[in-house]
């Protein structure tokens, strides 16, 4: 396993460690008292986004999805998260009415959906080890348990597309999963699914806030390549709300969005402040 | 149909705006400690009540020599950092590895350009988020990081203050 710069701290009554993997940095804060099966989990979590990496990277060319890609092998040949993911890329593709794919430049590359999806299970290993309140951070998508201090809710500031270090809205909640899809870090890396080509670029970035990271990084990718039509569609999604910094530096967001997030005060009658 | 028309017009909008340190123009703004106490932000914003000092900060960068002592609590001079819309020099104050407040001294003065970018959705947010209540960002979400940019990330920043 790649020991690069992993680095775990106990301190003050949690856990923090972060680990490069899958060509990002995850960051995990365990708000929980370290017990021995937590400090395991962690451990777990960490081997278990090594794996992901190995079977899902489109990378190497020995990667299981390579290699059923290129029809080397079948989906009865790999390990059962592959026929899981595939299971998940059609569901994205579904919901998103065509806009999430796992075939976005032609072939197979169901990136698009593995990193949420492995987040989100990361998450799962701490919390049947008993950490409550924990914090996975992919890359910049998160999966929250629990919260950040007893009655304290986590805050999770999303960063502006076009100012690096500066944010754009903070979201704040219990029980979340906030994914943003954008190109201020990796460029234009979001491909229409119809041309093939990088999407139009209507959005400078798109930040979506659920319950379930799985689906949450899945549609702020799909939102992300709809452009302007992310608009009404992320309105559409039950239990899911969407805040978008357009090309135009101007911001949308869903109607129940403020409930988790603050938004410019020019739209409404005063600041907003998050729920709790 | 609601469409988020910022319409921010104050400068200090546009100076909280440029607050964030841009280590993408500059060799990296080091952060040195400093003695100097910290400071609030003007308050005249858009009509909410003084919002008090903290913001956001980009990653001290490694090499910074003033780690653990200083690092989680104190004020820090960042380096004058020249961005496209002017000089930049900002202090940061840390309080138990928390970022408690951000004082700008030193931003363009009031060019167009500045005051252009103003009127964007975020200065109006950047301030809320400076609110005293709402000083601590835990983590933070953004357009997928490769492992180079996640150095210069403030999820960069707050992992290496907390640790």
């Amino acid at each position: 396993m790649p020991e690069r710069d992993a680095a775990t701290e106990a301190g003050s009554g949690g856990l923090r460690h972060v680990e490069h993997a899958m060509g990002t940095v995850f960051s995990f804060d365990v708000r929980d008292t370290p017990t021995p099966a937590v400090t395991d989990a962690l451990r777990d979590a960490v081997a278990w986004l090594h794996r992901v990496d190995e079977v899902f990277s489109t990378y190497h060319p020995g990667s299981q999805i390579s290699r059923l890609g290129s029809g080397e092998i079948r989906l009865g040949d790999c390990d059962p998260e592959v026929a899981e993911v595939m299971g998940l890329c059609e569901w994205a593709g579904r919901v998103s009415g065509g806009w999430f794919s796992h075939t976005p430049g032609g072939s197979l590359d169901p990136s698009g959906i593995v990193k949420g999806w492995a987040i989100e299970r990361a998450s799962d290993i701490l919390y049947r080890a008993g950490a409550r309140n924990t914090c996975v951070n992919g890359g910049g998508d998160l999966q929250l348990r629990g919260e950040a201090a007893p009655g304290i809710p986590w805050r999770i500031g999303v960063a502006h597309p076009l100012h690096p270090g500066d944010l754009t809205t903070v979201v704040t909640g219990r029980d979340l999963a906030v994914a943003t899809s954008g190109t201020a870090e990796r460029g234009a890396h979001i491909l229409d699914p119809r041309t093939g080509a990088p999407a139009s670029g209507a959005l400078l970035s798109v930040t979506l806030v659920g319950r379930h990271l799985t689906d949450v990084d899945a549609y702020a990718t799909a939102a992300f390549a709809m452009g302007d039509a992310a608009r009404s569609w992320t309105a559409s999604l039950d239990g899911t709300e969407a805040f978008a910094v357009t090309r135009d530096a101007r911001a949308w967001w869903t109607a129940g969005f403020p409930d988790h997030g603050l938004v410019p005060a020019a739209a409404g009658p005063g600041p907003r402040q998050p729920a709790v | 149909m609601r469409r988020a028309v910022i319409a921010t017009t104050s400068t200090v909008a546009g100076v909280v705006l440029l607050l964030s340190l841009k280590p993408h123009h500059s060799a990296g703004p080091a952060l040195a400690g400093s003695g100097a106490g910290s400071a609030t932000l003007p308050s005249q914003g858009a009509g909410t009540p003084a919002p008090t000092s903290s913001s956001t900060a980009s990653a001290p960068t490694a090499g910074s020599g003033s780690k653990k002592s200083s690092a989680d609590s104190g004020s820090f001079v960042g380096s004058t950092v020249q961005t496209d819309y002017g000089p930049v020099q900002v202090e940061i104050t840390m309080s138990d590895g928390k970022l408690t407040g951000v004082t700008a001294l030193q931003t363009p003065s009031g060019a167009a350009r500045s005051q252009e970018i103003a009127a964007y959705a975020v200065p109006r947010l950047t301030q809320e988020a400076l609110g005293a209540q709402s000083a601590q960002i835990d983590a933070v979400s953004g357009a997928s990081y490769t492992s180079a940019g996640y150095i210069q990330s403030l999820q960069s920043a707050l992992d290496k203050a907390r640790a």
